[in-house]
């Protein structure tokens, strides 16, 4: 399936910044199952300084800087994405009671190692709750994948869809426990219960595609960017996408922008700008499918 | 025989009453109770002094300190206040052939600690090879990602290091931590000398020990060599006044002559760092960072750092800028990382460590999990991804067998169910070291802190200079924060050695060193400790007014006008020593406290000695006279603290700063008091307390009259040009100091606001008394203050 990606970011100050230095992460990633046939990030007012370049985890980063007072800052992404999804190959998934030896035998430390996703990260700290919620989940005899299938089920089971109840920086124990969030929070979480059994698990944004294919319902966050999880099932299947937001596999609705132990690697704008009032920011994007 | 050892001469008193613990090595005496030689010189000196002598004398090391205002802070006290430094007189004493050893055993591992750390962001062929198991790496935040595949500009990743080390009970020297951050301590070294040397001026002087300066100077000197463009000054990176070591940073970076930066004083332009200064953007390519690593980028590191300079990664990796020691390295200093050294140092080096590191057990892998399980009781466990010392014991879970903070878990299954985070390290006994203590030598568990740094001739060692001391025979109360304290270590020769200073030789040309540019925050903190103090003394003038009048009933409608223009400034005229007025000397404290390192010693001193003077009369402090006349002695204490900034600071444009502050806050407080005793339906007696309060009582009875009339007031206070208390006079000089930055190399930024002053000058030249009605001087306190916002846009972005 080929798409056209089209997404549009505006922060408005309410009073000028002087000067501000950014990182955006906003690029679809070239991948096995994903080629970006184009792609342009245009930057408005004009950046006094632009790099692009490959963070530590492959992702396609844009640092930009401002030095003149502006009152705000627009980003637009186009993008032409081709992407295939050939069903994950379950079968070949490690059996649960194998992950600590083969992770153990990992000597790995590259960019899609499993070792950086086992352990709590900045915005996913372990929770007993979490840990518990997803240990429940754990059958005997069932691999890691039914058991990445199993967690991320019970828990779009568990949660509520609510774009009202939490920010960027509502803590995923928090989101858990009042049983609401959006798929920022769907993802921590179940990273957090994942590396808690064990089962290393990273996050993932990217785009959903906005209309769905006739006889089929829309996805939930279509609206604006979209994060899911990714779990690693040994060495032979590999990573593991799962959207728990849906309750699916990620296929090819699912465009991958970047890859990381957690939101706070793949932010889709970091930065600060040295401003005295307020900001507003609006998203908006559209994912149109060109061919099949 | 050690009996007869014991009575030699020189020690009758000291070492006959000296008892080390049984079955601990110690500094003074060797195992068999004699004295080790190279102490003899000090034994037989305090054996010398009788005990009043000795106080004296080691009062003279605490009356250094004390002056030089040395201190340090524990994390998470934000008062700004301090402890004093804890310092033990008696001097660590060690013959130079065992250092020579020392020296050489941590250059091994020194040496070590580069590659390992350049393997770690380079090719990782430990990890790879199986020498070092890649989760350690990967689960360290130390590790820090952005940075791999990043060659530091310089070659070398590791620059300016420290170990910490402590004598085992064989007598031999081990590792108990390295530091290779960013460690502290080196600026304390020099104090503890400077101290030292105080307290025993002749026995230093005739002990043949190695100075520390050469060590500074080397350092320095490989500093400079590092730059690119000579031109770019050379900084050290703080993450500011409330870190605990940051007096520290402050007096190394003057000791130097460094700049001190904080993250916020420097930018990225075109993948360069530059320092914010009142001169614009000016380059420093050459970074000392005191700083931890995970802090010092809130783009690519932690996000919610408060104290890092958005893109500073993004310069080190287009190698514009080169950091002492390279972002990073902190990961080596991974409590786990002991366990697998001793091999490491084979694989890559072919030798054995010198000097053993403790030995240390990572609990993830099953053979190691079972010796601890097995052998708890004679270990340290805590976390194996932590960086702090093995007896800083507020990270360790568990100590002997026993789980600490009352967790009863069963040590043995909580061990399995956590190995992978988990290190035990073996329990160290400590060798003991004297101090002194109420007339008698008592042992005291040591630990040496050591520093290296890299020359263009390769590592050089601090010849001595720094341990740290338990507060008790427990080896665990060590650490500074629990009590522990710190002496002076003194490397002794059997030969003279070279005096150096960190001067330059008497070869080199003489040359001037160009003043770099002033950096804004420091600008900005030298304007508002002139305005703050000149704003405490404005206040205790009318504080002196309204308390003198305190007893006189006919006042009482004058007294509600000073009790409003106080009330205006947060002070409550009720209070006899108003809390409002201590608040605003603490905001002068406060920002001179952020620039110590742009400030005299006896300036800061005497700024201390004014906060708790006022401290200690605000608690006896009697309404009336009395607390008017506190108030003059007050007065007179920052009359001597001016005088000592106005006399000795050099005319830089640090100080045109302080000035302009100080003249800006004096014009604006008169303009504020002249507005209100100007208004005809004023309080009876307002114009003669302007006169009292702008200090010309006498001037205006010599030039007017004895009685004063509003044009007599206005004339002098605000429209004189000679009257240093008028508003005028200090308009004039905030005119010549801002000319002054404009002659400089600031002359582009001053412009725009030289422009200002002008305006508001020629503004007041136009007024007469009759015009400058108390309309027109509540307009102009206005415009004054006004230049105070124009200053920051202009110097201070």
């Amino acid at each position: 399936m080929i798409y056209d990606v089209k997404l549009r970011i505006a922060y408005k100050y309410a009073s000028p910044a002087v000067g501000g230095r950014h990182l955006a992460c906003l690029l679809p990633l070239n991948d096995v199952d994903q080629t970006v046939q184009s792609a342009s990030l245009l930057i408005q007012p004009a950046p006094t300084e632009r790099l692009d370049r490959l963070d530590f985890f492959g992702n396609q980063v844009t640092e930009f800087s401002f030095r003149a007072p502006h009152d705000g800052v627009r980003l637009t992404l186009q993008a032409r994405v081709s992407r295939s999804a050939p069903p994950p190959a379950i079968a070949a998934s490690a059996r649960m009671a194998d992950l600590p030896q083969l992770l153990k035998q990992c000597r790995d430390v590259g960019s899609q190692s499993p070792l950086h996703c086992l352990s709590a990260s900045l915005r996913v700290p372990l929770d007993p709750a979490l840990t518990r919620f997803a240990r429940a989940q754990v059958q005997p005899g069932h691999s890691v994948a039914d058991t990445v299938l199993a967690v991320g089920q019970a828990l779009h089971d568990h949660m509520e869809f609510d774009a009202a109840a939490t920010t960027v920086d509502t803590p995923a124990a928090e989101a858990f426990a009042q049983a609401r969030g959006v798929c920022q929070d769907f993802s921590h979480i179940m990273i957090a219960g994942l590396r808690g059994i064990g089962i290393p698990a990273g996050y993932v944004s990217g785009f959903l595609r906005t209309q769905p294919p006739p006889g089929k319902l829309r996805l939930e966050g279509a609206d604006a960017m979209h994060a899911w999880v990714r779990a690693w099932c040994g060495p032979a299947l590999g990573w593991l996408e799962f959207d728990p937001t849906n309750a699916c596999y990620c296929g090819q609705d699912h465009i991958v922008v970047a890859r990381g132990r957690d939101y706070a690697d793949v932010a889709p704008i970091k930065g600060t700008m040295r401003i005295s009032g307020s900001q507003k920011s609006s998203q908006a994007v559209d994912v149109i499918p060109v061919a099949g | 025989m050690p009996s007869q050892t014991r009575e030699t001469p020189a020690d009758p008193r000291f070492l006959a009453q000296y008892q080390p613990l049984p079955g601990v090595p110690d500094e003074l005496v060797d195992a068999s109770g004699a004295m080790r030689p190279a102490w003899a010189g000090l034994i037989a000196h305090l054996s010398s002094l009788t005990t009043a002598e000795i106080d004296e004398a080691f009062a003279r090391g605490d009356q250094h300190l004390a002056d030089s205002g040395v201190f340090f802070r524990n994390y998470g006290d934000t008062s700004g206040a301090g402890r004093d430094w804890p310092f033990r007189a008696v001097p660590i004493i060690l013959p130079e052939a065992e250092w020579q050893g020392i020296e050489t055993g941590l250059i091994q591992r020194a040496d070590l600690l580069e590659q390992v750390v350049a393997d770690l962001y380079g090719p990782n062929r430990l990890i790879a090879e199986g020498h070092l198991p890649a989760r350690l790496i990967t689960q360290s935040p130390e590790w820090l990602r952005p940075m791999v595949g990043v060659r530091p500009r310089s070659g070398h990743f590791l620059h300016f290091i420290a170990f910490e080390i402590g004598r085992g009970p064989d007598g031999g020297w081990w590792v108990l931590s390295d530091r290779t951050d960013a460690p502290s301590g080196a600026g304390f070294a020099l104090e503890n000398r400077v101290a030292a040397s105080r307290v025993f001026p002749d026995l230093y002087a005739r002990s043949n020990v190695h100075r520390l300066a050469g060590f500074f100077r080397s350092f320095r000197d490989a500093l400079e060599q590092q730059r690119l463009d000579p031109q770019s000054r050379l900084g050290i990176l703080t993450p500011g006044p409330l870190t605990d070591t940051y007096y520290e940073q402050a007096y190394i970076a003057r000791y130097l002559g460094m700049t001190l930066l904080e993250g916020e004083d420097l930018t990225v332009e075109n993948g360069q760092l530059r320092v914010r200064t009142v001169e614009g953007l000016a380059p420093v390519d050459v970074l000392w960072r005191r700083m931890d690593g995970i802090w010092a980028d809130p783009l690519e590191l932690r996000e919610d750092s408060q104290l890092g300079t958005p893109g500073l990664l993004s310069a080190l990796r287009q190698g514009q800028v080169s950091m002492v020691n390279a972002l990073g390295v902190g990961v080596l200093e991974t409590q786990a990382l002991m366990a697998f050294l001793p091999k490491i140092a084979q694989v890559l080096t072919g030798q054995k460590l010198q000097i053993p590191n403790v030995a240390t057990w990572w609990c993830g892998q099953k053979a190691e999990l079972a010796h601890v399980q097995a052998n708890a009781a004679r270990m340290m466990i805590g976390p194996a991804n932590a960086t702090r010392m093995p007896f800083d014991t507020s990270t360790a879970h568990a100590i002997g067998g026993q789980m600490r903070g009352g967790d009863d878990a069963d040590l043995h299954s909580w061990l399995t169910d956590n190995a992978e985070g988990l290190v035990g390290k073996e329990l160290v006994t400590l060798s003991t070291t004297p101090v002194y203590e109420n007339g008698s030598l008592l042992p005291r568990p040591m630990t040496l802190r050591v520093f290296l740094a890299r020359t263009a001739s390769g590592w050089q060692v601090m010849p001595g200079g720094f341990a740290r001391i338990g507060a008790s025979t427990d080896t665990a109360a060590i650490s500074m924060r629990n009590g522990g304290s710190v002496a002076d270590v003194w490397i002794v020769s059997d030969t003279p050695v070279a005096a150096t200073t960190m001067l330059a030789p008497p070869t080199a040309d003489f040359k001037r060193a160009k003043a770099g540019p002033l950096p804004s925050r420091a600008a900005d903190n030298l304007f508002w400790l002139g305005r703050y103090i000149e704003r405490t003394e404005g206040l205790l003038r009318l504080v002196r007014g309204y308390n003198s009048r305190l007893d006189e009933a006919a006042t009482a409608p004058l007294r509600e006008t000073l009790r409003a223009r106080l009330k205006a400034y947060g002070v409550d005229a009720d209070e006899a020593f108003p809390v409002g007025l201590m608040s605003t000397l603490g905001s002068a404290v406060q920002s001179a406290s952020q620039i110590r390192d742009r400030f005299s010693t006896d300036g800061w001193a005497a700024l201390k000695d004014m906060q708790k003077s006022m401290a200690r009369i605000a608690k006896t402090a009697e309404p009336g006279n009395d607390a008017a006349q506190v108030a003059s002695v007050m007065l007179r204490k920052i009359a001597g603290f001016s005088g000592l900034v106005h006399e000795n600071m050099y005319r830089a444009a640090g100080w045109q700063f302080l000035t302009i502050g100080r003249s800006l806050e004096r014009a604006a407080m008169m303009a504020d008091l002249l507005a209100v005793v100007a208004d005809p339906k004023s309080a009876i007696g307002g114009l003669d307390l302007a006169i009292e309060v702008g200090d010309s009582v006498m001037v205006h009875r010599q030039r007017y009259a004895v009685f004063t009339s509003r044009e007599s007031v206005i004339d002098l206070l605000a429209l004189d040009k000679t009257n240093p208390r008028s508003i005028r006079f200090h308009l004039n000089v905030i005119r010549k100091r801002v000319n002054d930055l404009g002659a400089g190399p600031a002359a582009e930024q001053a412009q725009g606001f030289a422009a200002q002053v002008v305006a508001l000058q020629a503004a007041l030249t136009a007024q007469t008394v009759d015009s400058l009605d108390s309309a027109a001087l509540r307009d102009l306190h206005g415009q004054i203050l006004g230049l105070s916002t124009a200053l920051h846009a202009t110097f201070m972005q």
